[in-house]
C-alpha cells in the first residue's frame, strides 16, 4: 500500500527573542489510507508543530520550514497559499485539544459546519444544513438537527468534541490529524472520541494521525507509533511492537508513567525525571541525556541517528546504548526494577565484557 | 430579557432623580458668586426689579420649598420650568437645540467608526508594517491634538470664508436638516471631521488590540484549518469577536457626546447645540436650564448603555440576562 501522506525530513524553526527554536529537526513519518499514525511527546517536542506546518498553519515570516510533505503526489510544504487552502478541511483536516475554545463562541454549531461545507463545495445553504444535520448524526449526537441550532457553550465537552469531528469531516477528508483530541475531556468521554474516531475511519477509510502525550490513547487506535523528543524521532514502530520491546529510555519512561490495568493497585508510577529540554539551546549529543538514567559520558557528545534494529524490521530507534543493554535494561525494568537498580546491575555486568562498549568511556558512578 | 430591560428603566428613574437632586443641592449650597436675580436684572439694576424678579422665580423663597415645586411640576406637568435668563421654556429650548448635537454627534459618530475600525484591522493584519506604525503613529497625534486647535487648524484650511484652500463651509453655517438637507451636511462636514478624528484614533487603536489579541485564539486556527480564506477568517470569525469591546465604548462615547460633551466643537464651529446652551447656562446661574440640560445629559447616557448591554445578549449568544 503507497502512503497517502508521505512526510520526508521536515525542519521547522522559529525565530524568537532568545534565538532561534528549532521546533522540529528532520522528522519523517508516513500515513496509509485505513491506518492510524500515533505521535507521542511531551509537550515541546515538536509533535504539534509537525501537524500544523502539514496543514500550513506554522507558516509566517518569522519560520523557516523545509523538507516535504506528500499528499498524493502533491508537496504541501512547497504548496502557495490558494493551493493550500482548497487542501485545508478539504483532503486533510483537523481537530484539536480543547473542543470548547476551538469553536467560535458566537456562532451555532450548524452556522460552522454549513460553513465548513461551503467552503469547499458549492452547494446551497440549505443542502448544506441538511449535510450538516448527518454529520452530526454521523458522530453521534442524538436529536442532530435540532442541535444545529444550539451554540458551542450549550453543548457538553464531548459534544463538542464530536461537533469538532464532525466539522472536519464535512468534506470527506482523506486525511485526519487529531491534535490531543481527549487531553481536555473526563475520561469516560476520552474513549467514547476514540472509539468514535477508529469507528468513523473504518466506515470512511481515512489515514488518521492522533498526536498524544498519553500512550495510553495510542495503545487501542495506531496502527504505528512515531515516539518524538526535542523535535526529533527517537523510536518507531508497530504498537504492538512499541509495547512489547521498546528500545528507547525516553518510551521507558513514557510507559512506566501510564497505568497498567493488570498491575497491582498500589504499583507506583514513576515519573520521568527532569524537563523537556530547551529548544532553542539544545542538549549537545543525545538530546535526552540530562534526563536519562543510563546515560554514559560518550552520550553526551555523539549525537544518535535513528538506525534500523536489526532483528526487528519496522523498528528504528536513535539511542546510543547498544542494543543488548537495551533489551537487558527493558527486561530489569519489566520485572518491577528501578532505573537506578537496573542500571548498576547492567553495568556490572558490561564491566566484565569488553564487547560493544569499547572505546567509549567508563561509566560514571 | 424583559423583566431585566423593565428592572433597568426603573432604574433609569431612581437615577434621573439622583442626578436632578444632586444639581439643585450643588446649586443651592455652593456659593455660585452670581446672583441669578441680578444677572437677569442687567446692569446697574434698581433694586426694586431685582427683588421683583427673585420673587416672579420664587427665588426669596426656602430652598426646600423651590425644590419641592421643581419637583412637582417636573413629575406632574413634565415642566422644566422657564429660564431664569429669558423666560423660554426650557424644554423647548432643549428640542430646538437637540437636532444640531444629534447631527453633529451621530455624523461624527459614522465617520470614526468608519475610520477606526478600518485603519484597526489594517493596523492589526499588517502589525509591525510601515502602514501600522505610521497609522498608529497619526492616531497619537489625533488623539493629543485638542478640538479647539484641529477646528481652527480646519477653518484655517478649508474654510470657504478664511480658508487657504477654501471648498467647505465654515464656522456657523449650520443649517437645520429640515431646512435644507445638502447645506446640512457641507456645512458639519468639517465639525464632523474635527470631532471624529480623537475618538477614530481611539478606536483604531482598540480594534488594533483587539483584534491582534483575537487572532491568537484557538477558533482561528479552526478557521484556518477549515481552509477559509484569510480574509473570511479575519472579518468573519475575528472582528466578530474583536468589536465587542468597541459596542461598549461607543455607548459611552456617544451618550457623552449627545450629553454636551461636543461643546468645543460646537463653539469652535458656532453650531447652536446642547453643549453651548449648558455652557451659557451655567454662566448665568441658570438653575432651570441647567437642570434640563443635565437630566437630559444622564437620560442619554444611561438609555445608551442599557442599549449597549442589550445589544450585548444579541452579539454575544454567552451573555444571558436575568
Amino acid at each position: 500500500m503507497t502512503a497517502l501522506l508521505d512526510v520526508t525530513d521536515l525542519h521547522v524553526s522559529f525565530d524568537s527573542e532568545d534565538g532561534v527554536v528549532k521546533a522540529v529537526d528532520g522528522v519523517s513519518f508516513s500515513v496509509e489510507a485505513g491506518r492510524t499514525l500515533g505521535i507521542v511527546g511531551e509537550s515541546g517536542s515538536g509533535k504539534s508543530v509537525t501537524s500544523l506546518t502539514v496543514m500550513g498553519l506554522t507558516r509566517g515570516p518569522s519560520t523557516k520550514i523545509s523538507g516535504t510533505a506528500m499528499l498524493e503526489g502533491e508537496d504541501l510544504i512547497a504548496a502557495s497559499e490558494d493551493e493550500l487552502r482548497h487542501i485545508r478541511g478539504n483532503d486533510v483536516a483537523m481537530i484539536f485539544q480543547d473542543p470548547l475554545s476551538s469553536l467560535h463562541p458566537f456562532y451555532k454549531v450548524g452556522t460552522q459546519l454549513v460553513e465548513a461545507i461551503q467552503t469547499h463545495q458549492r452547494v446551497s445553504r440549505g443542502a448544506a444544513y441538511d449535510r450538516a444535520g448527518e454529520l452530526l448524526e454521523l458522530v453521534g449526537i442524538p436529536d442532530a438537527r435540532h442541535r444545529l441550532e444550539h451554540y458551542p457553550h450549550e453543548f457538553s465537552g464531548g459534544m463538542r468534541q464530536r461537533a469538532m469531528i464532525a466539522m472536519a469531516l464535512a468534506n470527506d477528508p482523506k486525511v485526519l490529524i487529531a491534535d490531543e483530541p481527549t487531553t481536555a475531556l473526563d475520561v469516560t468521554v476520552q474513549a467514547q472520541i476514540l472509539e468514535l474516531i477508529a469507528r468513523l475511519q473504518a466506515e470512511l477509510g481515512m489515514g488518521v494521525v492522533i498526536i498524544t502525550h498519553d500512550l495510553g490513547v495510542v495503545a487501542e487506535t495506531a496502527d504505528d507509533i512515531v515516539v518524538m523528543y526535542a523535535g526529533r524521532i527517537v523510536e518507531e514502530s508497530s504498537t504492538d511492537t512499541l509495547f512489547d520491546r521498546p528500545e528507547h529510555p525516553y518510551a521507558w519512561g513514557l510507559l512506566e508513567s501510564i497505568p497498567k490495568l493488570t498491575g497491582p493497585r498500589e504499583e507506583e508510577l514513576i515519573p520521568i525525571p527532569g524537563r523537556p529540554p530547551s529548544l532553542i539551546h539544545r542538549p549537545t549529543g543525545c538530546a535526552f541525556h540530562p534526563r536519562c538514567p543510563y546515560v554514559r559520558e560518550a552520550h553526551k557528545r555523539t549525537d544518535p541517528q535513528l538506525e534500523k534494529i536489526a532483528d526487528d524490521p519496522g523498528h528504528r530507534v536513535a539511542c546510543l546504548l547498544p542494543h543488548q543493554t537495551r533489551r537487558e535494561l527493558w527486561a530489569k525494568l519489566q520485572a518491577g526494577e528501578e532505573p537506578e537498580q537496573a542500571r548498576e546491575d547492567v553495568e556490572l555486568r558490561d564491566a566484565d565484557r569488553p564487547t560493544q562498549d569499547a572505546g567509549l568511556d567508563a561509566p560514571r558512578r | 430579557m424583559g423583566r431585566y430591560i423593565v428592572r433597568r428603566l426603573l432604574w433609569v428613574v431612581v437615577l434621573v432623580f439622583a442626578v436632578v437632586t444632586i444639581t439643585f443641592l450643588i446649586f443651592s449650597v455652593l456659593p455660585s458668586g452670581a446672583d441669578p436675580a441680578r444677572l437677569r436684572a442687567g446692569r446697574s439694576p434698581n433694586p426694586r426689579l431685582v427683588e421683583e424678579i427673585r420673587h416672579r422665580y420664587k427665588l426669596d423663597q426656602p430652598v426646600t420649598a423651590q425644590y419641592g415645586l421643581y419637583i412637582s411640576n417636573l413629575v406632574t406637568k413634565l415642566d422644566f420650568g422657564h429660564s431664569f435668563q429669558n423666560d423660554t421654556d426650557v424644554l423647548d429650548e432643549i428640542f430646538k437645540r437637540l437636532p444640531a448635537t444629534i447631527s453633529l454627534a451621530l455624523g461624527a459618530c459614522v465617520v470614526w467608526l468608519f475610520v477606526g475600525i478600518s485603519v484597526g484591522i489594517i493596523s492589526a493584519v499588517r502589525r509591525r508594517s510601515i502602514l501600522d506604525r505610521t497609522a498608529m503613529g497619526l492616531s497619537l497625534v489625533a488623539i493629543s491634538a485638542p478640538v479647539f486647535w484641529l477646528g481652527l487648524v480646519a477653518l484655517y484650511l478649508f474654510a470657504d470664508d478664511i480658508g487657504k484652500i477654501p471648498i467647505l463651509p465654515g464656522a456657523g453655517s449650520y443649517t437645520p436638516l429640515t431646512d435644507d438637507p445638502i447645506k446640512w451636511f457641507t456645512g458639519l462636514i468639517l465639525p464632523w471631521l474635527v470631532l471624529a478624528a480623537a475618538f477614530a484614533a481611539i478606536y483604531a487603536r482598540l480594534v488594533r488590540g483587539n483584534l491582534i489579541e483575537t487572532m491568537s485564539e484557538d477558533y482561528i486556527r479552526t478557521a484556518r484549518a477549515k481552509g477559509l480564506s484569510e480574509r473570511k477568517v479575519i472579518l468573519r470569525h475575528g472582528l466578530r469577536s474583536a468589536i465587542t469591546p468597541v459596542v461598549s465604548a461607543l455607548g459611552l462615547d456617544l451618550g457623552l457626546l449627545l450629553a454636551g460633551n461636543a461643546i468645543l466643537t460646537e463653539t469652535v464651529f458656532n453650531i447652536p447645540g446642547i453643549g453651548r446652551m449648558s455652557y451659557n447656562a451655567i454662566v448665568n446661574s441658570d438653575l432651570p436650564t441647567i437642570e434640563g440640560v443635565v437630566l437630559f445629559g444622564a437620560l442619554f447616557i444611561v438609555v445608551l448603555n442599557l442599549i449597549v448591554d442589550i445589544a450585548y445578549a444579541f452579539i454575544d449568544p454567552r451573555v444571558r440576562y436575568s
